[in-house]
C-alpha cells in the first residue's frame, strides 16, 4: 500500500517536474548562426524570403518574428533596454527612423549600397537603414458594390469629398496603422497643412469608419463589405489576383508612400552574420525577389511591372519628406485624434 | 506521545498557544510560498503599472501629468462614457434574458431542461470575438439579414451590445439558476393561501429570495462587459471603449505611459463592482433552513408553453450565431464565391502564426490547467486547513480574491512593465510560454480558488484531526483523502482554466511572442488584417477543442463520481 502510494507520488512528481521543465525550459538552440529577424513582411512571403537567402548563405538560419508594423515597432521600443532582435528586415522606414531617434540602430554601409536609388537609404553616412521596396497608397474600389450604389469611380483624392460617397469609404486609423499615417502625411504635404486638414474634414464626413489595420480597408472592399477602401496597392493587387471585383485607383494628385527597410539593431552579438544578411538584402537577387510583389524597388533599374499593379505608380509617388513626417508624427496624430477620433463628432 | 496527539486534536481551543508541529511549519512555509507567488504575479506587476502611469516617456516621475493629459484629450475620456453605456445596456439585456431563461429552467415544468442548459452554456466555449464575427455575416453590408437593422450600422454600439449579451449570457445564467434553485416552497404555499396574485408573489417572495444572486450576476456581467476587448475590437467600428483604447495606445502608438493611465481608469469600475459584490456576498445568509421545503414547480399549461417557446427561441439564437461562424468559415470568398472549401483553414499563409498557434493554445491551456490546478488547489488547502497564522492567511485570502478585479488587458500590460524590466531577475521568462501560463493562471485565479475553498469547506475538519492524532503527515492525508474527495472540484477547476486559456485574448495579447502565438490572438489578428472568414475558422477550432475537452470532462466526472463520490450517498 505504502509502496503503491509512494510510486504514485513519484510519478506525479516526475510529471509535474517534466511539465515544468517543458514550460520553463526555453528552447536553447545552440546554432551559432541563428539571426533573430523582426519583420512586418506579409506572412505568406516569409518562407520565400528565408529560402532565397539560404540559397546563398545556408549557414545562417533566420528566426522570424513577424507582426504588423505597429506591433513590431512597439515591440522593438518596449525592448529598447534589452533588445532581442539582431536585424530588422522589412519594416516601415518611418518606424526605423523612430528607432534611430532612440539610438537603437547600428549604422552600416552594406556592399552594393551605391546601386540603390538615393531615396532608398538613410541620408546619413554610413546609413542606419536601407530601403527594399516602396509601399504606396491607393484606393480600392469594389466595382460591383459601387455600381449597386451608383457611385462614380474616383480619380482624384478630392473626388472622395463628393457627398455621394457618404458612408461608403473606409480608411485606416493613422494612430495604429502605418498606411493610415502615410495617407495623412501625404495629404498634408500635397495640399499644405491647412488644405490637408480641410480635405480630411470633408473626407471624415464620408468615412463609414476607421480601421486599425492598413490592409483591412482593401480586404473589406474586396469582400464587398464597403465599396471603397483607402489602402495600399500591394494589398489591392493581391486581392484582385484572388478574384475580387476590384479597381485599384492611383489618385491623380499623387500618392503617399513609405518603404520597407532593413537595419541592424545596435548591440547585436552576431554583427558579422547580421552584416551578411543586410549585404544580401540590398543585392540584385533580393531586389528581384521584392519585385515579385512590389512594383517600385530599391534598385530602380531592375524594376519590372507587376500584375494587377497600376503601371503609373512610380510616377505618382510624391516627393515624400520622411524627416518632416517623422519629426511631426506625434503632433499630426494628436491633431487627427482630436478632430476625428471622438464620439463628439457628428457621425 | 498521547499528550501531543491530544494537543493536536483540539487546536488552540484551550487558549494556550500550542507548540508548532512539523506539519504546521511545513504548511506555513507553503502559505508563505502562495503569498510570494501572488505578490510576484499580481501585486508587483500592478505596482509597476501604477508607477508607469506617473512617469514620462523617459521614465522620469512626473506626478499626475499623464492624467491631466488624459482628461484634456476628449477622444480618450469619452471612452469612459462609452464603456459605461455599453456595460449598463448590455448588463440590462443579459440579466433580463438570462433571468427569464433561468426562471423557465427552475420554475416551470418544461421538457428538455438539460438540453436547454447545455445549449445556453455553449458561448463559454467560444472566444468573445466569435459572436462579433458571426454578426458581421448576419448584419454586415453583405450580411444575410442586414435589413433587420433598418439601415443602422452593426459596427458600433448595436453590434457591441449584441455580442456582449451573447458572450455574458451563460455567466449570468449559471448564477441565476443557482439562486432560483434554492427556494423555500412554504413561502409560496403561504402566498397562495393568502391569495396573493402571481405578480405580487413574484415581487414579495421570488425577487427578495434571489436578491443576492441577482446582484452578483449584475456585477459579474458588468465587469465582464466593461473589461472585454474582443467584441469592441472586431465590431466596435468608430465606437471607442476603454479596453480598445489601451490596445490603441500601446500597440498603435507605442505610448505605454498613456496605456498605463487608461488601465488605471479601467481598473476603477472593475474594483468598485468587485467591492460591492464582496459586500453583498458577505450579507448572504442561509436561505434554506432545516425546515425548508424545496419548491416544486407545478405544471401550468399556458405558463409552461410560453417558457418552452422562450427557451426554444433563445436556444435557437445561440445555435444560429455559432452555426453562422461555422458556415462562413467554409465559404471560399464571401459573397462572390459561395462555394464551400477549406481555403480559410489554410492558416499558414495568413497573419497570426498559422496552425502552430492553434497547437500552442492547446499546449498553453493544458499547462495552465495542470499547473494552475496544482498551485491553486494546494494554495487553497493550505489557507483553509492551516492552524493559526490568522493575519497572514487573511492577507493571502485577499490576494487570492484580488485577480478578479483586475481586467485582463491591465494584467497583461502590467506584466510587460514588470517582467520585461532589464533589472528583473525573472526577465528570462518574457516572451516564453511560461509567462503566458503564469499570466493566465493569475488572471483566472479567483474563481478557481473560490471553487476549491467551497469544496474544502465541505470536508469535515475531523479528517485532519484524526490524521494528526494518528501521526500521519498532513501531505499524506492531503493526497489520500482530500484530493480524491475533492476530485469533482479539482476537475471543475482544471476545465475552467483550460477553456478560459483557450478563449482568452485580453491578457495575452501583450505577452505572446512569435514562437508562442495563440489561436485566440491569431483570430483577432486575422480579423484585424481583414481576413474575417479565417478568423471565424480559427474561432471554430477553439470551440471544437474546448467542446471536446468539456465532453471528455463530463464523461470523466461521471466515471469518477461513481468511484470516489460514493460516500456522499447513503
Amino acid at each position: 500500500m505504502l509502496n503503491k502510494l509512494s510510486s504514485f507520488k513519484m510519478t506525479k512528481l516526475v510529471t509535474v517536474a517534466a511539465a515544468a521543465a517543458f514550460v520553463f525550459g526555453v528552447g536553447v538552440k545552440a546554432h551559432a548562426e541563428t539571426l533573430t529577424v523582426y519583420t512586418a513582411v506579409e506572412a505568406e512571403d516569409l518562407k520565400k524570403y528565408a529560402a532565397r537567402f539560404n540559397e546563398d548563405h545556408p549557414d545562417i538560419e533566420i528566426k522570424w518574428v513577424r507582426d504588423s508594423t505597429g506591433i513590431v515597432t512597439a515591440k522593438l521600443l518596449a525592448e529598447k533596454n534589452n533588445p532581442q532582435a539582431d536585424v530588422v528586415w522589412g519594416l516601415a522606414a518611418t518606424s526605423l527612423m523612430l528607432l534611430g531617434n532612440e539610438g537603437m540602430l547600428q549604422a552600416y554601409a552594406p556592399k552594393g549600397l551605391d546601386k540603390l536609388d538615393p531615396k532608398f537609404r538613410d541620408s546619413a553616412n554610413p546609413p542606419s537603414w536601407t530601403g527594399m521596396d516602396a509601399w504606396v497608397a491607393s484606393i480600392c474600389v469594389n466595382t460591383v458594390e459601387a455600381a449597386k450604389y451608383n457611385l462614380p469611380t474616383p480619380r482624384k483624392w478630392r473626388d472622395l469629398l463628393n457627398s455621394a460617397y457618404k458612408g461608403h469609404i473606409i480608411m485606416p486609423n493613422p494612430n495604429s496603422s502605418g498606411t493610415g499615417f502615410l495617407d495623412v502625411s501625404s495629404w498634408l504635404q500635397l495640399f499644405g497643412e491647412g488644405g490637408g486638414w480641410t480635405f480630411m474634414d470633408g473626407l471624415h464626413e464620408n468615412i463609414a469608419r476607421y480601421t486599425h489595420s492598413g490592409s483591412k480597408p482593401c480586404k473589406l472592399a474586396a469582400s464587398g463589405e464597403i465599396p471603397i477602401g483607402i489602402s495600399f496597392a500591394f494589398r489591392g493587387a493581391k486581392s484582385k489576383a484572388a478574384g475580387a471585383p476590384l479597381d485599384i485607383i492611383i489618385p491623380e494628385e499623387g500618392i503617399g508612400w513609405d518603404m520597407e527597410a532593413t537595419s541592424i539593431i545596435k548591440g547585436t552579438k552576431k554583427l558579422a552574420a547580421a552584416k551578411t544578411l543586410v549585404d544580401w538584402s540590398v543585392g540584385e537577387k533580393a531586389n528581384k525577389m521584392y519585385n515579385e510583389g512590389y512594383a517600385v524597388i530599391g534598385i530602380t533599374a531592375l524594376a519590372k511591372p507587376v500584375e494587377h499593379f497600376p503601371p503609373e505608380v512610380a510616377s505618382k509617388m510624391i516627393d515624400n519628406d520622411f524627416k518632416w513626417a517623422a519629426s511631426n508624427r506625434s503632433r499630426i496624430l494628436a491633431e487627427w485624434q482630436a478632430r476625428y477620433d471622438s464620439k463628439s463628432d457628428p457621425k | 506521545m498521547s499528550n501531543a496527539a491530544a494537543l493536536a486534536a483540539q487546536p488552540a481551543a484551550s487558549g494556550i498557544k500550542p507548540k508548532l508541529s512539523q506539519d504546521d511549519r511545513i504548511m506555513r512555509g507553503f502559505i508563505l510560498m502562495v503569498g510570494v507567488w501572488m505578490t510576484v504575479t499580481v501585486l508587483l506587476p500592478l505596482y509597476a503599472m501604477l508607477s508607469k502611469s506617473f512617469e514620462n516617456h523617459d521614465g522620469v516621475f512626473t506626478g499626475i501629468a499623464n492624467y491631466i493629459e488624459y482628461f484634456s484629450t476628449p477622444a480618450l475620456f469619452y471612452s469612459i462614457e462609452n464603456s459605461l453605456f455599453i456595460a449598463i445596456v448590455s448588463t440590462f439585456f443579459t440579466i433580463t434574458l438570462a433571468f427569464i431563461f433561468a426562471y423557465g429552467l427552475t420554475r416551470s415544468c418544461i421538457p428538455g431542461k438539460a438540453v436547454f442548459k447545455s445549449i445556453a452554456l455553449i458561448p463559454i466555449l467560444a472566444p468573445s470575438l466569435l459572436p462579433a464575427i458571426s454578426f458581421v455575416y448576419f448584419f454586415g453590408k453583405q450580411g444575410i439579414i442586414n435589413e433587420v437593422l433598418m439601415g443602422n450600422e452593426i459596427y458600433g454600439p448595436i453590434g457591441i451590445v449584441m455580442g456582449e449579451v451573447f458572450y455574458t449570457f451563460p455567466h449570468a445564467l449559471m448564477i441565476l439558476i443557482t439562486a432560483l434553485s434554492t427556494a423555500d416552497g412554504r413561502l409560496y404555499e403561504a402566498a397562495i393561501s393568502l391569495r396573493a396574485s402571481p405578480m405580487k408573489t413574484f415581487f414579495t417572495v421570488t425577487l427578495p429570495g434571489i436578491k443576492y444572486g441577482l446582484i452578483s450576476a449584475i456585477f459579474v456581467v458588468f465587469t465582464l462587459v466593461i473589461t472585454d476587448f474582443g467584441i469592441p475590437k472586431v465590431i466596435g467600428g468608430q465606437y471607442n471603449v476603454l479596453a480598445t483604447d489601451i490596445y490603441k495606445q500601446v500597440i498603435g502608438q507605442q505610448n505605454f505611459q498613456m496605456g498605463a493611465v487608461v488601465s488605471v481608469v479601467l481598473l476603477f469600475p472593475a474594483i468598485i463592482a468587485f467591492v460591492v459584490d464582496r459586500i453583498v456576498q458577505r450579507k448572504q445568509v442561509a436561505l434554506l433552513t432545516a425546515r425548508a421545503v424545496p419548491y416544486e414547480p407545478k405544471p401550468l399549461l399556458s405558463f409552461d408553453g410560453i417558457m418552452f417557446a422562450y427557451c426554444c427561441l433563445i436556444g435557437f439564437l445561440i445555435i444560429a450565431v455559432l452555426a453562422m461562424a461555422c458556415y462562413a468559415s467554409f465559404i471560399t470568398f464571401w459573397p462572390y464565391n459561395m462555394t464551400l472549401s477549406l481555403k480559410n483553414y489554410n492558416f499558414d499563409v495568413m497573419d497570426g502564426g498559422g496552425w502552430e498557434s492553434f497547437f500552442n493554445s492547446i499546449r498553453m491551456a493544458s499547462y495552465t490547467a495542470v499547473i494552475g490546478t496544482i498551485i491553486i488547489f494546494t494554495g487553497a488547502y493550505m489557507v483553509e486547513k492551516a492552524k493559526g497564522f490568522g493575519a497572514v492567511r487573511g492577507t493571502i485570502q485577499f490576494l487570492c480574491i484580488l485577480p478578479m478585479a483586475v481586467p485582463g488587458m491591465v494584467l497583461g500590460l502590467a506584466y510587460i512593465f514588470f517582467f520585461n524590466h532589464p533589472d528583473n531577475p525573472l526577465n528570462f521568462i518574457y516572451g516564453t510560454m511560461a509567462i503566458l501560463v503564469i499570466c493566465t493562471v493569475s488572471h483566472f485565479y479567483t474563481v478557481s480558488h473560490l471553487t476549491a475553498m467551497t469544496a474544502l469547506k465541505q470536508m469535515d475538519p475531523e479528517f485532519e484531526a484524526v490524521s494528526a492524532s494518528l501521526k500521519v503527515p498532513f501531505f499524506k492525508t492531503f493526497i489520500r483523502v482530500t484530493v480524491p474527495v475533492c476530485m469533482p472540484a479539482i476537475l471543475d477547476i482544471s476545465i475552467y482554466l483550460f477553456v478560459n486559456a483557450m478563449t482568452t485574448v485580453s491578457a495575452v495579447i501583450f505577452l505572446y511572442s512569435t514562437e508562442t502565438n495563440l489561436a485566440s490572438v491569431a483570430a483577432l489578428n486575422m480579423d484585424d488584417a481583414g481576413d474575417v472568414a479565417p478568423a471565424a475558422a480559427m474561432c471554430m477550432m477553439i470551440v471544437y477543442a474546448s467542446a471536446t475537452v468539456r465532453i471528455g470532462h463530463a464523461l470523466l466526472t461521471r466515471g469518477l463520481a461513481q468511484r470516489t463520490q460514493r460516500w456522499r450517498k447513503r
